[in-house]
């Protein structure tokens, strides 16, 4: 199977077409109040939102780049596109698309998986949404799935509560670029006692160079409620260096849960610099679910406030780090209330001189009694070229709770490779073979069309990986 | 009808010459016991012939058919036909036994050309049963966990599946109950009238009560020093090696 696999992907990055869209409008290169305050106005916004972004491009103006983690002094900020826009609404029919983002979207295999197993999906096109739907099943039960900028109209008085709540722009440079800037990224509402089991998706594409994309995603699953909602991002290889740096905020309420899937495959020359939080309530769970495959530097350590009795928060991530990727990200875990628990594992693979660190925090708070937290990060590193670093930091402010903390990091074992060859596979095959079981537990825990996907993708990254 | 010549083989590990001189035919339809005290080379003669990286052949020539098996890499031999069932297999956790099987078939197949799943889970549930596995035992990850009778079990499981011309078995007996040996040599006589050999080695007389060979080699220090049939492995049996090496005038104390 991998043969013909790697036949169809021709040996290139699989997503990295390009399509000629000129954009209906666009702020042009750089970005000042002025653009901050046209953005806002292009989106015909309520007041308080344009004092949020402004209050929060003083704050970006002021905040240092974060000093810890990969050096990111070679993102030129003048150049990049702050706003585009390609289409003129967000349509509820795939044949409403523009014709060439329609297809673009369709080499994607987003229709497709709309149809065949999504309750709700989303298509963001550099900065704006521009496909939205959700089945009417899911819509009669009074979900709400739409693009934030759709919720900021339609949903004021929730956004107002909610937005930059978990996340305030003070939080960090990017988080604060995010909120001067924002647009697009997906706002869901699930109803108290309404449970979703179906994936609701969005997909982010990023189609040009130099662009900024700054999806800002607001979920809150109301009590006795749930949701699984997955994103997937893509973007076309360019020379010039694009931006992605998305916030979003998530708030699990009471008896609810929340399942966060991420799969990350932007090209090598996307900064990727998101900001991910959220809290848990009485007796709530909070899965984020992250893989990493792409991108040229990825910044990125979601984290789970357990703030309300018996929460749960789990975090169980891939990074994949090939040929002059950087790779610097984790989890963190802050027990702010009794009986609250932990959970992360973290799988890393580097390649052909990528690098991939592991940077995680738990926290005790002093309220935290008789928590506990289980971290396990395990790292291959696959030649001598490449790096891996595992970062933890741990503060612990109570006495009765439990922390345990494994790290292994190994090379494929040469035993390993002569038992599987000694049955008949090549020795790429047996890599590959020893790598996929190595990122098992992640895969299995995505829906099953996600997992044939993240597979390929995996065996495409492996790729030449035996010289 | 294949045909697998050892000849004049030479094996050093480190540095430190282990096999001597190896001289050995096997033909299909034939099981070859090799017997001989510890650290006399049998497992460094079934690693060898796989091509495991760690041993040097410095003289010497491994011929299967008359294509020179030194020349390919440990996953050529294996798709030339030549199976090891090791004494140590690998644990692959993430990789299920089954999908690990159907892929190591596949691999000796034209590529445009996969055994059909039906076929495969057919012959799978029928070799399982026959060496009395537990269904669930397809759905493990590969030898993660198992027993070593378990381990060994699932040697012979991808033998018969995998349908070598030859096999060799390394210390196959090793840590298994006496029903357990019972069932191990149940698969590998089912094999025996198909178009397959085996070369099995081991310490002990007791496997070849079951499996019944047609020719024992006993080696010792890098060597087969004398050739017999099933009842020289139990003269050693009942006398040892010690009265055999007399008799050969060799000084196993020497070694």
């Amino acid at each position: 199977m991998s043969d013909q696999i790697i036949d169809e992907l021709g040996g290139a990055y699989q997503y990295g077409f390009k399509d000629d869209v000129t954009p209906t409008y666009t702020t042009g290169e750089g970005l000042s109040e002025d653009i901050v305050r046209e953005i806002s106005e292009i989106k015909n916004e309520p007041e308080w939102m344009l004092e949020f972004r402004l209050a929060a491009y003083r704050i970006y103006r002021e905040l240092p780049m974060p000093n810890f983690g990969p050096d990111l002094s070679q993102l030129d900020y003048e150049n990049i596109n702050y706003f585009r826009r390609d289409a003129d609404h967000v349509a509820r029919d795939w044949d409403d698309v523009p014709e060439e983002i329609k297809e673009t979207f369709e080499r994607l295999g987003v229709p497709e998986a709309e149809r065949k197993y999504l309750a709700g999906s989303s298509a963001q096109y550099e900065s704006e949404v521009v496909y939205h739907n959700m089945c009417e099943d899911f819509k009669k039960l009074g979900i709400v799935f739409m693009s934030m900028d759709a919720a900021v109209q339609e949903y004021p008085e929730l956004v107002q509560e909610y937005f930059g709540k978990l996340i305030p722009p003070t939080d960090n440079k990017m988080a604060a670029l995010n909120s001067a800037v924002w647009s697009g990224g997906t706002f869901i509402y699930v109803p108290k006692g309404v449970r979703v089991t179906t994936p609701i998706q969005s997909y982010f594409r990023i189609n040009a160079g130099n662009s900024g994309q700054f999806e800002r995603t607001l979920i809150i699953v109301d009590e006795d409620a749930s949701v699984n909602y997955v994103e997937g991002c893509t973007a076309p290889n360019y020379s010039e260096d694009s931006l992605h740096a998305a916030v979003v905020e998530v708030n699990v309420l009471k008896n609810s849960y929340c399942r966060y899937t991420t799969i990350q495959n932007w090209s090598d020359n996307v900064y990727s610099l998101e900001t991910k939080r959220a809290q848990a309530l009485e007796n709530s769970t909070m899965e984020w679910v992250d893989g990493n495959l792409g991108s040229k530097m990825t910044m990125k350590y979601p984290s789970v406030y357990l703030n309300g009795e018996g929460a749960r928060g789990t975090m169980l991530s891939i990074a994949f780090a090939g040929k002059d990727i950087i790779s610097d990200t984790g989890a963190r875990m802050l027990h702010n209330a009794k009986n609250t628990s932990s959970s992360i594992v973290s799988k890393s693979i580097c390649r052909d001189g990528g690098r991939v660190d592991y940077r995680g925090q738990v926290r005790f708070g002093r309220k935290s009694d008789g928590s506990i937290s289980h971290v396990e990060c395990d790292t291959i590193i696959m030649d001598d070229k490449s790096a891996s670093d595992t970062i933890p930091y741990n503060e612990i402010l109570n006495g009765n709770v439990s922390l345990e903390h494994e790290a292994k990091v190994s090379k494929i074992s040469e035993e390993q490779l002569y038992y599987l060859m000694s049955r008949g596979l090549s020795e790429e095959k047996a890599t590959e073979m020893i790598v996929m079981g190595f990122v098992e537990p992640f895969t299995k825990e995505l829906p099953m069309e996600y997992a044939v996907e993240l597979n390929r993708l995996i065996e495409y990254q492996m790729e030449g990986s035996v010289g | 009808m294949s045909r697998l010549e050892i000849k004049d083989l030479h094996v050093e590990i480190e540095g430190k010459k282990i096999l001597k001189g190896v001289n050995l035919t096997l033909k299909s339809g034939e099981i070859h016991a090799i017997m001989g005290p510890n650290g006399t080379g049998k497992s460094t003669l079934s690693a060898a012939i796989m091509g495991n990286p760690n041993y040097e052949v410095t003289q010497g020539e491994i011929l299967l058919d008359g294509v020179n098996l030194l020349e390919l890499e440990v996953d050529e031999r294996a798709r030339a036909g030549i199976f090891l069932a090791m004494q140590y297999p690998s644990e692959i956790p993430g990789i299920t036994n089954a999908s690990f099987i159907k892929d190591a078939i596949n691999a000796q197949r034209p590529s445009d050309q996969p055994l059909s799943i039906r076929k495969f889970i057919k012959k799978l549930d029928e070799t399982m049963a026959l060496l009395e596995m537990p269904e669930s035992m397809a759905d493990r990850y590969l030898n993660e966990g198992f027993s070593g009778g378990e381990k060994k079990r699932n040697e012979i499981l991808q033998m018969m599946m995998i349908e070598p011309k030859f096999a060799i078995l390394d210390e196959i007996d090793s840590g298994l109950d006496i029903d357990a040996l019972k069932v191990v040599a149940k698969g590998v006589n089912q094999m025996r009238p198909h178009d397959f050999g085996a070369l099995i080695i081991t310490h002990y007389q007791r496997l070849l009560n079951y499996i019944v060979p047609d020719v024992v080699h006993i080696m010792m220090d890098g060597r087969v020093v004398t050739e017999g049939g099933p009842e020289l492995a139990k003269e050693l049996e009942a006398n040892g090696y010690t009265e055999l090496a007399a008799k050969l005038g060799i000084d196993l104390a020497d070694k």
